[in-house]
């Protein structure tokens, strides 16, 4: 059975991004070298390791893209034997059905949370005019261009 | 940061929702990971402690199935703890380990029942049903207080008090 630390934590990171995949955030932890169990899933990642740690690096790879990226805890490690479907013989884990058709919903999810923030940003330009700052410049040349 | 209460307890959506506005999700998570990750439990994944049938018996009698006891000690300290709570009606998938009909009713009602704010919303099933549950959710998210003075703090003004009673 896989050492169980009662200190650590573990976090789904539910991927439904069109530009960013699993294997891109994977591949973001991996170069962060932080101290780190990393699962790749369907889905997107689970992540294991001291709080400290799984809190940096969700964060990190959440502003990947903030709105399209979703995070759930999970009580059990990741490859936990109790858990796994190697060990159990195949088929879904205990759990995964809701999550499944929890992110079905998630594209809708994120699209909302896109207008609520544009909306925000409307509101605060809003209350001041003033001129375009580079940084947002570059911002939405960024974003135009990742269309 | 207010401590929210979300039905279905172990939901991604709303515990994400809720952690980006800043507040702290009450989720089964977590109190599933104490108990699969304490070392004095002797045989899990039968996680269950002389204590826990003890605390599911404060909020379903004896009477009640063992299944929403069971459930109960695990739900039921988090009742305690809420501060405010979203609870979303007719969820996708309400089966497997949170499918208790009886335990799910029980829950809700304790809620009800506590005082705190509690807005109560549907599954969204299109795009335009998810963007009202959003705004709901973030307007609901918004209005709860943000900050609460630290409970850890309270210790340290009470060691005074000793002090002065023993003088």
């Amino acid at each position: 059975m896989t050492e169980i630390k009662q200190n650590e934590i573990t976090k789904y990171i539910v991927i439904s991004s069109d530009k960013v995949l699993p294997a891109d955030a994977a591949m973001k932890i991996y170069e962060s070298e932080f101290p780190v169990t990393v699962k790749e899933t369907c889905f997107g990642l689970i992540v294991t390791g001291s709080k400290e740690d799984v809190l940096s690096v969700v964060e990190k790879i959440q502003q990947m893209d903030k709105n399209h990226i979703f995070i759930k805890d999970r009580g059990f490690p990741a490859g936990d034997e109790r858990r796994c479907r190697a060990s159990r013989g195949g088929g879904p884990r205990p759990g995964f059905h809701f999550l499944r058709e929890e992110v079905k919903m998630l594209p809708a999810i994120g699209a909302a949370l896109d207008e609520l923030e544009a909306k925000e940003s409307v509101k605060e330009k809003h209350k001041e005019k003033s001129r375009l700052k580079v940084s947002d410049l570059e911002k939405i040349i960024e974003e135009e261009l990742a269309r | 940061m207010a401590k929210v209460f979300i039905y279905p307890v172990n939901s991604l959506i709303l515990s994400d929702l809720v952690e980006r506005f800043e507040h702290k999700p009450l989720t089964m998570m977590n109190q599933v990971r104490e108990k699969v990750t304490n070392i004095s439990l002797d045989s899990p994944p039968i996680n269950i402690t002389p204590e826990d049938p003890k605390i599911g018996l404060r909020y379903a009698a004896v009477e009640v199935p063992a299944g929403v006891r069971g459930r109960m000690s695990l739900i039921g300290p988090l009742i305690e703890e809420t501060e405010a709570a979203i609870i979303v009606e007719n969820p996708p998938a309400n089966f497997g380990c949170v499918g208790c009909n009886r335990t799910n009713e029980l829950m809700k009602y304790l809620v009800r029942d506590k005082g705190v704010p509690v807005l109560e919303v549907k599954y969204p099933e299109s795009d335009e049903d998810a963007r009202d549950f959003v705004n709901k959710i973030a307007a609901f998210l918004e209005s709860l207080p943000e900050e609460k003075p630290d409970e850890d703090e309270k210790p340290v003004d009470e060691e005074p008090a000793e002090k002065e009673a023993e003088e």
